[in-house]
């Protein structure tokens, strides 16, 4: 997930097929340039491990596909190998690996032993690849022209359907200047040079926390979470942002804000009365149950449960104070408490995962894939909201719903 | 067919034992297959007189699947007629040896290696039960019997129990039983009462104490058992009455694993580790 959306680097996934098929391309991390010339985005590699592979160890295969990857694509700026379940049970050695073929080949290759195994969830594999991040790549040369006093990082966007792209835009409006955005459409050398800008900006706390303290105790480089769902939330942390700087990048923060509130507002004035009072229970990962509260409540939507996936206890303390009263909150729900809840809350509209997305299906619950978006997005930020709201309204008002036999 | 798996700490002498009991047994009319399940493919070679044979894992490795080999490219008959097989695995530290040996058994079972005119086949598995892949000899439809090759060195009797412990578990979950305990004497102090004790104690037997004797390495050098090299000498006589043994026991059991406290106790008693107090005085 934090090494995937890197673009000019290629990421091996290094274990047995299935593993690879399974985290090729799922979550739409859009990035600019021409793959398979210089971005490698949509293009997944694997060692493809036979059973002589297992037994006799995948170092040698895995050396060779990185020579030959080379070879093969010689734009390519790092190469990430990332570990699945049986190498980490027969231990090959990929850091040895890994730090000969970086000699040889003069690019950052980066070992990440995240087997699917560790840890309680995918949040360990969040963290050990940050800190893959710090040990091979962030400081470590890089390419930036000049400092200015704006430059920011945009952390924690993985630019799932745009979304870092609509974020950007903001934060260039109003004045600041965006030297990096990790991971979505990220480069190698933005990782590198990440350490140099004055502020961290981080969207996705859950996932990215871990490199801002890293950045903040080792660079001083300081950071701000902010969030761009939803008008109310957004103007809110453009304003918190903006207060980081000067005067002038605060003026500008209002002029962006008075540019995009009529758009925001017909916007509103569209949907909400197609959407006032619906009921909402969402269950997602990362950052999702607690940041898109404020963008369905700016469509009069009503949030009644939540809960996370993966979440640590940082993240419930960020989100009691944004729920309202008498909602329920619920952490690394069951399949069937999932049920359960949805019969005794009765939600008009789910927002969850893929996992969930057929089982709501066949209880005639209307369902929006909250990971992906269900294909659609951006999200984030003003040009974002238009696509929600619509989508929110596609999904709660579609007649569809009525044609599926349902449980009492 | 008797399915027989020998274990024991490394280098105790698994493979050597292994090789002289199947030669007397082979030499008394049996038919007998030795499977190797160690990478370092050491199981067979006084039967073959050969360094080493090509293993179903290396064949598999060179062709790319264990479906592209033939039976007769892996299993060799030897001397007296003996059947070997040997699973074959990576160099150390690399790669999982344990894996390699469910695929050779699988491999062996499937293209029919265990004859239905076989009467023992030997299993010499690598030291310890350290992973599910060395256990795979006793699991369900395998190795009923199991002996431990120990000596009365302390490091020995503490592989001898820990492998007993695998066996408990799999005696729970399948039926497979203890044998007896071959003591390959190092000549360590009150060696034969020790052992004969730490049997007693886990529930089972000290089937046959097998003396130390250099006969054993000058066979070895010429990768010869002792049987064929020299069939009237003493030790030849020891596997043949291991063997006998081996063929005609009944006792099998369920083992009763000791605690480590209880193992240092035994060892005290024999006065071969000095108590905590003693140390302390020192």
């Amino acid at each position: 997930m934090v090494w995937g959306p890197v673009k000019d680097q290629i990421t091996i996934s290094h274990g047995p097929v299935g593993c690879g098929q399974y985290s090729w391309w799922a979550r739409r991390n859009y990035y600019n340039g021409q793959t398979g010339i210089n971005t490698f985005g949509t293009m997944h590699v694997t060692t493809d491990f036979q059973e002589k592979d297992i037994v006799y160890g995948g170092d040698k295969g895995l050396d060779a596909a990185m020579r030959e990857l080379k070879g093969l694509f010689p734009l390519a700026n790092g190469i990430g190998v990332l570990s699945e379940c049986p190498v980490g049970l027969i231990g090959d050695d990929i850091e040895a690996v890994s730090k000969q073929v970086e000699k040889d080949l003069e690019i950052p290759v980066v070992p990440v032993r995240c087997e699917g195994f560790r840890g309680v969830s995918q949040s360990l594999g969040h963290h050990i690849a940050n800190d893959t991040i710090r040990d091979h790549i962030l400081g470590k040369g890089g390419i930036l022209e000049e400092e200015t006093p704006y430059d920011v990082n945009l952390i924690g966007d993985y630019n799932i359907g745009g979304d870092g792209w609509s974020s950007r835009k903001i934060l260039e409006e109003m004045g600041l200047r965006v030297i990096t955005q990790w991971t979505g459409d990220a480069s190698v050398n933005e990782m590198k040079i990440a350490s140099r800008a004055k502020y961290n900006l981080i969207h996705c706390y859950r996932s990215m926390n871990y490199i801002c303290r890293h950045m903040e105790e080792e660079y001083g480089v300081p950071w701000l979470e902010f969030n761009f769902f939803g008008p109310t939330k957004t103007y809110e942390s453009i304003r918190k942002i903006a207060a980081l700087f000067d005067d002038t990048i605060q003026a500008n923060a209002e002029k962006v804000i008075e540019k995009y509130k009529p758009v925001m507002d017909a916007v509103i004035a569209e949907y909400k009365p197609k959407l006032e009072g619906k009921t909402v229970m969402l269950y997602v990962g990362g950052l999702r149950p607690r940041h898109t509260v404020g963008a369905y409540e700016d469509l009069g939507m009503e949030i009644i449960g939540t809960g996370y996936e993966f979440g640590h206890s940082d993240d419930y303390k960020r989100t009691y104070p944004v729920m309202p009263e008498g909602a329920v909150i619920m952490d690394d729900a069951t399949s069937y408490e999932l049920e359960e809840f949805t019969y005794r809350l009765r939600p008009d509209m789910i927002g969850a995962g893929i996992k969930e997305k057929y089982n709501y299906h066949k209880m005639g619950v209307p369902f929006r894939q909250m990971h992906s978006w269900d294909y659609s997005g951006p999200y984030h930020g003003f040009d974002g909201f238009a696509v929600f709201a619509r989508d929110m309204d596609m999904t709660v008002n579609s007649p569809t719903w009525d044609l599926v036999r349902k449980k009492k | 067919m008797r399915q027989i798996a020998i274990y024991g700490k490394g280098g105790i002498g698994k493979s050597t034992t292994t090789q002289n009991t199947v030669v007397a047994l082979a030499e008394a009319g049996y038919k007998c297959m030795i499977v190797g399940c160690d990478p370092k493919a050491d199981a067979t070679r006084l039967i073959l007189h050969a360094k080493a044979q090509t293993t179903v894992m290396d064949l598999a490795r060179e062709r790319g699947t264990v479906e592209d080999l033939e039976i007769d490219e892996v299993l060799l008959e030897g001397y007296k007629g003996i059947r070997c097989a040997e699973s074959g695995g990576p160099e150390p530290g690399v790669g999982c040896a344990g894996r390699g040996v469910i695929t050779a058994i699988n491999f062996l079972e499937e293209n029919g290696a265990y004859a239905d005119d076989q009467d023992y086949v030997f299993y010499d598995v690598l030291g310890d039960v350290v992973c599910g892949g060395f256990a795979m000899p006793i699991r369900e439809g395998k190795a009923k019997e199991i002996y431990i090759v120990t000596s009365g060195e302390m490091m020995a009797m503490y592989a001898a129990n820990n492998i007993s412990r695998g066996v408990l578990k799999y005696a729970q979950s399948g039926g497979v039983r203890l044998g007896g305990l071959i003591c390959n004497s190092r000549k360590t102090d009150k060696e034969y009462e020790l052992i004969s004790e730490l049997a007693r104690r886990l529930n089972t037997q000290m089937i046959h104490f097998v003396p130390r004797d250099n006969e054993v390495q000058r066979a070895e050098l010429r990768r010869m058992t002792v049987i064929e090299y020299s069939p009237d000498h003493a030790q030849a006589n020891e596997y043949r009455t291991l063997a006998r043994k081996m063929a005609e026991n009944t006792n099998m059991t369920i083992p009763t694993p000791l605690t480590m406290d209880e193992l240092e106790a035994l060892l005290m008693e024999f006065g071969i580790m000095e108590s905590e107090e003693e140390v302390a005085v020192v």
